[in-house]
């Protein structure tokens, strides 16, 4: 494997629920529950799980805007959890992110150029007025935007063209690391088509790393070199993309993999139902937090912490009986 | 030839903004024969929702209006028709559910309580019948403990649940027709699956047709027999499934199928994916000839001078382009 980028070592969010007069703290919800990865260099690592999983919040807490409960996040030589606030500003530089919905995440009281020039005004990368207005022009076009769109305001461009806004203040600072954050999903696919497109030629052009997060594998499986799959919390299986396309291990992987439906009515699967919801994040399951909705469970998952393990090169499992 | 249940014939479906004349369905023609499943597909604001809604006259007009076109449910014209013969339609024979399982609710009243409302308005029977009745449909959609959940609340259900109860609504009066607007679209995959299958076992067991509105042609190739394509208020092709995925002729079709990662295909792995260039255009001035004409690689000066009338290329087979 390349050089190490980053480093996420037995990482836990715990939000505290509270209420009554006092704001007394009574429960917490296990976001995300001791996740360890590490993302190489010029890496795409995917990072799949269904809604409430806690990958979302696992990338946040990577660039603390989300503050972790505990764990360590090595970047570049350091602990980011443990970084003061100008320490942190500098790191900022090199890691960015790109939300989700593109309608939220810009202001729509400021200029297209606005928006992206703020960072570099901000950590100082811009000398002039006119080199500040060059850099976002060169921006824009970078992500297939014209230059003559830089007075405009978010609410006059398409979905597609936001996300493109989105990306180019992302790449305004040359992060390093940038944390896609289901960058696609609120797009149709013909534009879907496009921004990966998009973020595959800049990772190229650029030596990007990417920690994408999203919720439809085969987006995911397309896009990156390595994926982790997420369940309650806990990361259940990291492996080589292909690998866990085709062998998968956790019977969490197999159920979600043979659940996407495939644009071709002649292919015929068989599919794993799981049934019922994923439990409730403040009282995870015992053990396996997926032994209540495991096919294959047996007495004893209930009652201890499946490892994740490295079962075959490259491939790691957190299952007693796979593998 | 099955019995053609809805036969939808150049319908137009506009709205009145302050922008000017929106042409959200600009001349639809389709059909549902008794007992299938038909595909409407297509990108936001293709016109798909507003046909689905014309069918069951819930648009509000002022601002919409019908322009032009019929809307034959068995042979009667549902156009001209007045609320209360549209009510003796809605429901026992037509019924519909909703992407947004959260917001299709009635936060205040029990699901029970809703459940029952409709079969007290339509079927005639008593509060205390028709809550018994309730227990039953939801039963009938696999909710566990069904005498204590009828007396729950929206919020107490989970996104699938919910979307499981909206279907037990739908179902209450046996429609022969049921319309399921991106059904699971809001909804995690294994979810998705579950309630995916829960609508073909519905289907089965009563005997219904359904027009299935979605954007994802995974769900498309999994679910339907038939499939209608709509790009900007208009059909652009009708076919057969296996003939839509096999040999899409639309430049359109293509395009959307082509630029759907795939999951079950290692060799085209890392291949770049192919985008459709563009957006859709506005509704409010659509262009004169073929409306994919501006993103179509094949474009000619013909295209641009007509709109091209859908013709026959195969059996069930139609597709609205000019090669």
């Amino acid at each position: 494997m390349t050089e190490t980028l980053i480093s996420i070592k037995n990482l836990k969010k715990h939000f505290a629920i509270s209420s009554g007069v006092f704001s007394r703290t009574h429960d917490y919800v296990h976001a995300v529950d001791g996740v360890s990865f590490d993302i190489g260099k010029g890496e795409t690592l995917g990072l799949v799980g269904e809604s409430g999983c806690g990958k979302s919040t696992t990338g946040r807490c990577i660039l603390r805007l989300i503050e972790p409960t505990s764990g360590e996040v090595w970047f570049q030589g350091a602990d980011v959890t443990r970084l003061g606030t100008d320490a942190l500003r500098q790191l900022r530089r090199d890691m960015q992110i790109i939300f989700q919905d593109p309608y939220a995440s810009l202001n729509p009281r400021l200029t297209v150029g606005a928006i992206i020039g703020e960072a570099l005004q901000i950590h100082g990368l811009a000398k002039s007025r006119k080199a500040l207005e060059e850099r976002v022009v060169e921006l824009l076009e970078t992500v297939g935007l014209q230059p003559d769109h830089l007075f405009r305001f978010p609410h006059e461009f398409s979905g597609g063209q936001r996300q493109r806004i989105g990306i180019a203040r992302a790449l305004a600072v040359e992060p390093k690391l940038v944390v896609c954050d289901e960058p696609v999903s609120a797009l149709d696919v013909s534009i879907q088509a496009q921004v990966i497109n998009l973020l595959e030629d800049l990772q190229e052009k650029f030596g990007l790393t990417y920690l994408f997060i999203a919720h439809d594998l085969s987006v995911v499986e397309h896009i990156s070199s390595r994926v982790a799959v997420m369940y309650l919390g806990r990361v259940v299986e990291i492996a080589p993309s292909r690998a866990l396309y085709d062998t998968p291990l956790h019977p969490y992987t197999e159920a979600l993999l043979s659940a996407v439906p495939i644009p071709d009515p002649t292919v015929k699967r068989k599919r794993i139902m799981l049934q019922g919801d994923v439990p409730n994040p403040i009282r995870p399951p015992s053990g396996c937090h997926f032994h209540t909705r495991c096919p294959i469970a047996k007495p004893d998952c209930a009652q201890r912490d499946p490892e994740l393990l490295e079962k075959r090169p490259g491939h790691w499992v957190a299952c007693h009986y796979r593998g | 030839m099955a019995e053609t249940l809805l036969d939808i014939r150049g319908l137009k479906t506009w709205f009145a903004t302050d922008d000017g004349l929106v042409r959200a369905v600009d001349g639809v023609d389709l059909h549902i024969d008794r007992g299938e499943t038909l595909g409407v597909v297509g990108e936001s604001g293709c016109g798909k929702t507003v046909t689905a809604r014309s069918v069951l006259k819930l648009i509000d007009m002022p601002p919409g209006r019908f322009e032009a076109g019929e809307i034959l449910w068995r042979g009667r014209n549902l156009i001209p028709l007045g609320q209360d013969e549209m009510d003796k339609i809605r429901a026992r024979e037509i019924a519909i559910i909703f992407q947004e399982p959260m917001t299709s609710l009635n936060p205040v009243y029990t699901v029970g309580y809703q459940i029952a409302e409709v079969l007290q308005q339509h079927e005639k029977l008593s509060r205390k019948q028709a809550t018994q009745a309730a227990v039953e449909m939801l039963r009938l959609v696999n909710i566990p403990n069904p005498q204590k959940r009828v007396h729950d609340y929206p919020h107490q259900f989970s996104g699938g649940m919910r979307q499981r109860v909206m279907i037990a609504m739908a179902m209450a009066c046996k429609p022969k027709l049921l319309i399921a607007d991106e059904p699971t679209t809001a909804l995690d995959v294994t979810i998705q699956a579950q309630i995916l299958e829960l609508m073909q076992e519905m289907k089965d067991k009563i005997g219904m047709s359904v027009m299935l509105i979605t954007h994802a042609m995974g769900v498309v190739a999994e679910t339907c027999q038939r499939v209608v394509v709509m790009y900007a208020g208009k059909v652009v092709e009708e076919a057969p499934v296996e003939a839509l995925f096999g040999n899409p002729r639309h430049p359109y079709t293509q395009g959307l199928i082509r630029s759907i990662p795939r999951v079950d295909r290692a060799a085209e792995h890392k291949e770049r994916l192919e985008a459709i260039p563009g957006s859709v255009p506005s509704l409010l001035n659509p262009p004169t000839g073929c409306r994919f004409a501006s993103r179509c690689k094949y474009a000619m000066d013909v295209c641009v001078r007509g709109l091209p009338p859908l013709k026959e290329v195969g059996p069930g087979h139609r597709v609205a382009c000019v090669l």
